[in-house]
């Protein structure tokens, strides 16, 4: 466990997000807080149209809020420019997608090293970082294959630690589990716990309740709100 | 539940006497299901008078070691062979309770399916919590049992809120 820190890794502060305008207008969220610590995993349900893939793109800098702010590692995402916040998600931000999204001309290594590379490491550095990552996950062994060669459940660990690779700590992972069997999705669902529990901030978005009883905390959002929660608030356990 | 199956099973892997049994089942499922010893061995006592399993030789602190038979060990692989029934369904108290709350004066009944919800939820968390401190697989798949349980549950109630909101948005019928 690491130190215990006061600052959130992720904090969303009184966001709303409206698509369109006048009577066409959608509220996809409304006034959401919402705040993730390092060490913790949070997972967020509700039914279609409820605001949790809208919660998830504006955490991950993906879109900007009508209102209220978002903050990643202290920084304002709302407030500073598109460049920057292009840089903050190399650096900071991950994402684990449903269907992977893995380069397919790429191995399991290059696609790992490529968010480093693209940042301006050195290529060796990148790769030693990324076969790092890979060895974390137990796949050391896949770094030379392609996306083609591996299995689902291969392929999601490779995107794992894409996510994770260059110590970026707020993980992102939009339905991880959707494309896959239930033993595997559960070796996925106990990885990005563990990936948690070794100091990253995770929020998960899912449909299946099994895998979001892996989180610490499950928010339940209805109609752009939060209108429940599930388990302890990381806050309340601190203070 | 069929404790004298699991009773029968038991001792398909090997004799025991009746407070080994009552461990190993609990062992093997987790505690999930306490057993009390009265019910061992009255188990015990009638499957031995149908001659599923024989009491035999006592051990050196004088408790009766029980073997399974060769009948015993027929009916254990009929039990294996075949599904477990489903029967009459059991009295489900949340189901009666959302079938009441939908019609209750003065109660929103989503209220009371968020809060089975949460409470759900939350037992499910502490099954992964469990199945994080295990590495033995029977007492694994005993949690999972609960889990996917709770799962269903949870299903079960997103479906009934959506249904909700449909009256709702609909109250001529239209589906």
């Amino acid at each position: 466990m690491n130190a215990p820190e006061t600052r959130p890794v992720l904090e969303l502060a009184q966001v709303t997000r409206i698509h369109g305008a006048g009577g066409l207008a959608v509220h996809a969220l409304r006034e959401v807080s919402f705040e993730t610590y390092a060490g913790e995993l949070v997972a967020v349900m509700g039914p279609s149209g409820s605001g949790k893939s809208t919660l998830l793109t504006l955490a991950g800098g993906l879109d900007q809020p009508t209102s209220g702010r978002v903050l990643v590692e202290g920084t304002d995402l709302t407030a500073v420019g598109s460049a920057e916040r292009a840089k903050l998600r190399r650096t900071s931000i991950g994402y684990v997608f449903q269907d992977f999204n893995l380069i397919p001309a790429l191995t399991a290594g290059e696609n790992v090293s490529l968010p480093l590379e693209l940042d301006g490491v050195p290529t060796r550095a990148a790769r030693a970082a990324a076969s790092t990552a890979l060895g974390e996950l137990g796949i050391a062994d896949l770094a030379d294959r392609f996306p083609d060669e591996m299995s689902g459940g291969q392929q999601q660990r490779v995107a794992i630690a894409r996510a994770v690779v260059g110590d970026r700590r707020l993980i992102l992972a939009d339905e991880p589990t959707g494309a896959l069997d239930s033993v595997t999705g559960e070796d996925i669902l106990r990885l990005l716990r563990a990936r948690c529990d070794a100091g990253a901030a995770g929020v998960l978005v899912t449909h299946e309740p099994r895998h979001a009883a892996w989180a610490d905390r499950v928010v339940f959002l209805r109609d752009g709100a939060v209108v429940d929660e599930a388990g302890e608030p990381m806050a309340a356990v601190r203070s | 539940m069929s404790v004298k199956h699991a009773l029968l099973a038991l001792l398909d892997e090997e004799p025991m006497y009746g407070y080994q049994l009552r461990a190993a089942f609990e062992e093997r499922t987790a505690e999930t299901w306490p057993l009390n010893i009265g019910q061992v061995y009255t188990t015990l006592s009638r499957l031995e008078r149908d001659g599923l399993v024989e009491g035999g030789d006592t051990d050196d602190d004088g408790h009766q070691i029980y073997k399974l038979t060769d009948a015993g060990r027929a009916e254990l692989t009929d039990w294996f062979g075949s599904a477990v029934p489903r029967t009459q369904p059991p009295r489900d108290e949340l189901a009666i309770k959302v079938a009441l709350a939908v019609s209750a004066p003065g109660l929103d009944p989503t209220a009371v399916i968020q809060r089975q919800r949460s409470a759900t939820m939350s037992a499910l968390q502490g099954y992964n919590r469990l199945k994080r401190q295990t590495t033995d697989l029977a007492y694994e798949l005993v949690l999972d049992s609960l889990a996917f349980a709770a799962e269903a549950e949870i299903r079960w109630l997103d479906h009934c809120d959506a249904r909700l909101r449909r009256v709702a948005d609909h109250p001529d019928g239209a589906r």
